[in-house]
Order: C-alpha cells, then structure tokens, then sequence
C-alpha cells in the first residue's frame, strides 16, 4: 500500500469534490422543488463557465469576483426557461421534463458552439499554475479557493433554505406543492425562483469547473452523467446529501485512480452506487430527511 | 390464408424490385459519373459538428471548404467544379452510417470523403465498401480500420495511427545512454487513437533498456487528470509519454506545473500543437518550452502546396500559422490526393479511383504518399518541440528546424 498515494487521492477528491456537490446542488434542487429532472443542468453549468470566461477574457475580470455578475444573470436565465418551457408541463412531469430539458440543453449547447466555436478553453488566474506544500504534496491554490468558494455558497444556500421564510415557503412546496398552495405560496413563482437558484448555482459551479478543466460547448455530457449520479446517491432533492455523495464520489474516484488504476476509479464508484441502492433505494439521505434539520 | 400469402408474395416482390431499384441508382451514381459531364462535382461528408468530437469536426469541414475553393478558382477538377454535401453525425458512430448511405442512395453524391476519427471511419467503411466509393479519410488510422482489410480504403497521413509516436521512441533511443532516461511513465485514454500508440511506443523503448515505472490506460470520459498525473509525479520517471487531447494535455501540464515536477522529457500525442487552446490553458508559451508532440504536418513545412494552404487558411478563417488545426491539413490534404488521383486516370469513376489510390504516389502539404492494398501510408512522423516561443520541428534530422531541448528546462 503507498500512504503518499492515499493521501494525495484523498486531498484531492476532497477538493474536487465540493466543486462537484456545487453542480450538483442546483440539480437537486430542482428536482425537490419543481418535481422534474433537469437535464440542461449540464449546458447551464458551461454557460456559466463560459459567462465567467467572457468576463475574465474581455473586462479582465478575476474570476471569483465576475460571480456578482454571472450569478444574477444565470437567476435571470433560469427563471425565464421556467416561465417559458417548464411551468407548461402539466402532466406526467418527471418523465416530459427530461425531453423538455434535454430540448433546452441542445439549444444552448449549439448557441454557445454558436458564438464561441467548438476549441476548448480555460479560465485564468494568476492561481492556476501556483500551489503550497501539504502533507508531503503541493495542493494547487485553485482547487483549495475553488473548494472555499463552493463552501461558502453551499453555506449561504443552506442559511437561505432553513433559516428564512423563504426558505420556509420553499421547503413546504418540496414536502407537498398542494398544501403549499393551500396556505397561500405561490407554488408557480417558487418553482420559477428555484429553477433560476439552480441556474445561478451553475454558474458558480461552472466557473469552478472552468478553473480546473478545459471546456467547450460539449462538456456537459460529461458533467450531467456525473452530477446526476451524485444526486441519486445523495437522495435526490436533498442537498446536503448530494455534498456528501460529491465528496465520497470524487474521494473514492481520485484515490482509486491514484493508488489503483483510474479505469477502475468509475467502475468501483458504481459499484459503490449501485450496492447503496440496494440497501438504500432512496439515496444516502431522503429529501423528508433534509426537512427536517 | 391464400390472400394473405398473395400478400406477402406482392410484398416480398415490390421489397425486392425496390431493393434493385435502389442498388441500380447508387451504382449508377458511381459508374455513370464521366469526365464529360460539366455538372459539379459532388462530395459528400459525415462531419461532426456536435458532440465529442466536434472541434476537429470543424476543422475537418474548415480544410475541405478551403480545398475545394483553391480547386475550384483554377478551374476545377477535370474542367467541373466540386461542392460538398455535409451532414452532421453528432459524432454517433451509427448517425455517422446513416449519413454515408443517405449521401450515397439518397443523394447520389460522386465521392465521398472521410470523418474524423477511427471510431466513426469503422461503421463509415462499411457502407461506402458496400457501394464501392473509394474511401480517402484524413483521420482514422487506429489498428481497428485496417484490420477492416478494406480495398477502397487509403489513409491521408504519413503514418498510421500506431506509428505516430514512432519518431519519438526513436529519439529517445538514439540518446546516448548516459543521457537516456532510465525510466518511463505512459498513460492514455481508452480507445482505437491514443491507447495503441502509447502501448507501441512503450515496448520499443523498453527494448532500449528504459524501464516502465507508471502504465495506465483511463477511460476517455474523465474530466479530473489530478489523480492521474500525481500516480505519474510519484513514479519520479524521468520520461512521461501521454495519450491526450487539448483538455487531458491541459490537465496534465498545469499539475505537473503545479507539483514542480520536470521529467527530462514529457511527449504527448496531441494538444501541444493545438495553439492557444493549449497555450491559454497552460498560461503561455513560457509553460510549453520543451514540451514535445509527433506530428505529420507542421506549418513551416516546404511541402507541396504548403505555404498556400497556410497562407489561404489564414486569410479566410484568421489566427496565426500555429493555430491552424492539423486536421484541417489533413482535410485538405484529402482533397489533394483525390484530385491527382482524379488527374491520373482523367476520371472520377470510383473503380478507377480506388486504382489510382493504390498505384501511384501523391504530393500533399503533408509531404508525398503511397499506400499499401489496405490503405495504409508508407511514411513517417516527426517530433515538434516548443523551443522558446515557437513550436519546430526536432526529429528525425531531415525534418530538424532546431536542435532538441533535452532535457526538458524546468517550468518558469
């Protein structure tokens, strides 16, 4: 066994991992809220990134701080694809959602192959390249702010859904969209609120992605497949379940990759998956479960 | 019970009389085609432009609209201008099938030219072999395409998929053995591309005394290199050869860059020559000197045709000579050789097509071409490096711009 390896994998998966449960956040949202899975999370994710990239490319924007414009616009853009396309969906939602969004996610994809042509690219700053040593590796200064930054929103999202009426108001419309509208929410503008906090988590999480990974238009496949496992496993519509499923994921992926071989590194992840299923067929933790922290 | 026979019967005839119908027309699209007609010449192509391979796929469609310009402002190919028929395949190996029958029966293109990429050539061959088009096709040399035996079949570059990191093996034999790397690590995406190649190259050099110390092959699907190049940094191999693209080339160098870790040398199949892709990636041209690519085609080259590849390629899309993507020279490559092909046996009958393909030797910007019954080149790469602020050929000698920095300087 080699401890360094270990350990490396570990730090790393850590890391990478809260990037990966800020993704997957705004998608299990969603589905807790507005009941429908929302397969152009993946494209909202890249648009964020390429938001960011625009930013930093052409106002020279760091891109930590291009978040105060990117945030409210990708809010903006995810309220209106649920005014526009979402909100018409009456019957049989789960499965017409995925059609709808998978609809939503090919046109933004070809947009933003549109206007930014399909090359790769990456965002910069000054911390890409730098790192610090820790515990016999160097841990690059991206992944450790990117990491922080993830926490902070997460933390931020956690104080909005539990501590506010809001909140309150949210979290009544996941338990039952009937009897939340029986007490006078407004059932329409909370799913339309919380579709446009999913997009804006997007953006976060794709600036996070763009950070540490090159991107063009056709990312998402990639990013969607992961982050929908992450929030089965976690328990879909429970976001602190889908933090920790991001973490255990990318732990196990990074480690078995670093210490094994990394064809393995998805396969014992599923493996993972699939044998929590079996005892847990809801996911690590349930949505009811989430209610009531 | 007799009528539904009687059925079946009509059925089973009308089936069959349009099963000839439809096999009469696409022969008759490739037979009936002569030199005398002045109609364009159509060509049809599955691209990608979507999906995963959607980047080369514009690039391969960027140097067949550049191809077929420069033809047709010197009066074409046998006195008739040629036009493309592109069809998008979302890079679907079975899209891609369906695009190349629908281009042969549907729309009864004359020839037809290659996608991008071995794993869509496959299921593409099948249908072109069915209809006997001669099949040129810029990208696709995995062992897996020619193990398909196909007699329309040739492969527009100087070598074939298994042998591009050949140039470098040798390189790195040929150091005298005090400067030789002792040790080797190899890692590569899963697939007909890049898995073949680092596997080659690994055993030539462990001929040569150099030790593997890190071998692994990952799935093409992974976003997260890290756990990847810290298992190649702990190896402490003195050489890394990596199967890549621009985002895993990317990856790998920023944690290499990050970990402070400088192999004598680090070759990577692709993504180094990808220009501001990468270099914005990396940070600059100041985190690329030393880093190494095999290649078949380089800008600065004085092949046939080259400089006005290079110099048309940058008036109509922009950018600088690095920049241009070598799967556009290897589109237009494409084009070059159907063109003497064409000349050669003053037709574009596909059956005398695929004669000529196999018969006589062709000039392209990527340097002259004969191939073997199965379509297989007869050539040889050569080694790029970043030296300084340019990207120039090093190995072997008669390609060489610059002397070879090894080892490797540290990053910056």
């Amino acid at each position: 066994m080699n401890v360094g390896l270990w350990e490396t994998g570990i730090v790393t998966g850590i890391l990478t991992g809260g990037v990966y449960a800020l993704m997957a956040s705004g998608l299990t949202l969603v589905f807790g809220v507005l009941e429908i899975i929302n397969v152009a999370q993946g494209s909202l994710i890249i648009a964020g990134a390429y938001l960011s990239y625009v930013l930093q490319r052409y106002l020279h924007m760091n891109i930590f701080i291009g978040l105060i414009l990117t945030m409210p616009f990708m809010f903006c853009v995810g309220y209106i694809i649920d005014r526009v396309f979402i909100r018409r969906m009456k019957v049989d939602r789960v499965m017409m959602s995925i059609l709808v969004t998978f609809g939503v996610a090919l046109v933004i994809e070809g947009l933003l192959t549109m206007i930014f042509s399909s090359g790769y690219v990456h965002l910069q700053s000054g911390a890409i390249n730098a790192s610090f040593p820790f515990g016999g590796m160097r841990v690059p200064y991206i992944y450790l702010y990117c990491f922080l930054m993830s926490l902070v929103i997460l933390a931020a999202l956690y104080v909005l859904l539990y501590r506010t009426a809001f909140g309150r108001a949210l979290r009544a419309t996941v338990q039952n969209r009937n009897a939340a509208q029986l007490i006078g929410i407004d059932v329409n503008r909370m799913s339309s609120i919380t579709y446009g906090i999913g997009a804006a988590l997007a953006a976060a999480g794709g600036m996070g992605y763009g950070a540490i990974s090159s991107f063009n238009g056709n990312s998402q496949y990639d990013l969607i497949s992961r982050v929908l496992v992450i929030i089965v496993l976690g328990g879909m519509g429970n976001v602190g379940g889908a933090l920790i499923a991001a973490l255990g994921m990318l732990v196990v992926e990074d480690v078995v990759a670093a210490v094994w071989s990394p064809s393995w590194s998805t396969l014992v992840f599923f493996i993972i998956l699939a044998a929590t299923l079996v005892i847990r067929p809801q996911g690590l933790f349930r949505a009811k479960e989430a209610r009531q922290q | 019970m007799r009528k539904t026979s009687r059925k079946l019967r009509l059925l089973a005839g009308g089936g069959t009389a349009a099963l000839i119908a439809a096999g009469l027309s696409a022969c008759g699209s490739t037979t009936t085609t002569s030199a005398a007609s002045h109609a364009p010449i159509t060509i049809g192509v599955s691209v990608s432009l979507t999906g995963d391979f959607s980047a080369e796929g514009k690039a391969l469609e960027q140097g067949y609209n550049l191809w077929a310009a420069d033809v047709n402002s010197h009066g074409g190919i046998l006195g008739r201008k040629v036009q493309f028929k592109y069809l998008n395949d979302n890079s679907s190996t079975t899209q891609v099938a369906t695009n190349y029958q629908d281009l042969i029966t549907r729309d009864k293109v004359n020839i037809v030219f290659g996608p991008f990429s071995s794993l869509l050539t496959i299921p593409a061959l099948t249908i072109t072999d069915r209809y006997g088009y001669a099949f040129e096709a810029p990208a696709g040399g995995g062992p897996a395409v020619f193990a398909e035996k196909s007699p329309d079949f040739v492969f527009v570059q100087p070598t074939t998929v298994v042998n591009t990191m050949v140039s470098a093996a040798e390189w790195l034999a040929s150091l005298p053995k005090s400067e030789r790397p002792k040790t080797a690590a190899y890692a590569a995406d899963q697939g007909p591309f890049n898995e073949p190649e680092i596997q080659k190259v690994e055993s030539i050099l462990q001929a040569h005394g150099i030790k593997t110390v890190y071998s692994k092959i990952y799935p093409a699907e992974t976003t997260d290199y890290l756990p990847i190049a810290l298992g190649i940094i702990h190896s402490k191999a003195q050489a890394v050869l990596l199967g890549t693209h621009v985002p895993s080339a990317t990856a790998f160098v920023q944690a290499f860059v990050q970990q402070h870790y400088n192999p004598k040398a680090l070759v990577f199949t692709s993504g180094p020559q990808s220009g501001t892709q990468f270099l914005n990636g990396i940070g600059g041209t100041r985190f690329a000197n030393g880093l190494m690519v095999p290649a078949g085609w380089w800008y600065g080259a004085s092949t046939y045709q080259n400089q006005q590849f290079v110099s048309q390629y940058l008036k109509k899309y922009g950018g600088t000579a690095s920049e241009i993507p070598t799967t556009a020279a290897e589109a237009y490559s494409v084009g070059q050789v159907f063109q003497e092909a064409a000349d050669h046996m003053h037709s574009i009958n596909n059956a005398k097509l695929i004669k000529a393909l196999h018969t006589y030797q062709f000039k392209t910007i990527q340097g002259p071409m004969k191939f073997n019954s199965i379509g297989a080149p007869n050539g040889q790469s050569f080694v790029l490096q970043w030296v300084g602020s340019k990207l120039e050929p090093v190995y072997p000698k008669t390609y060489a711009e610059a002397k070879p920095l090894f080892p490797k300087p540290n990053w910056p």
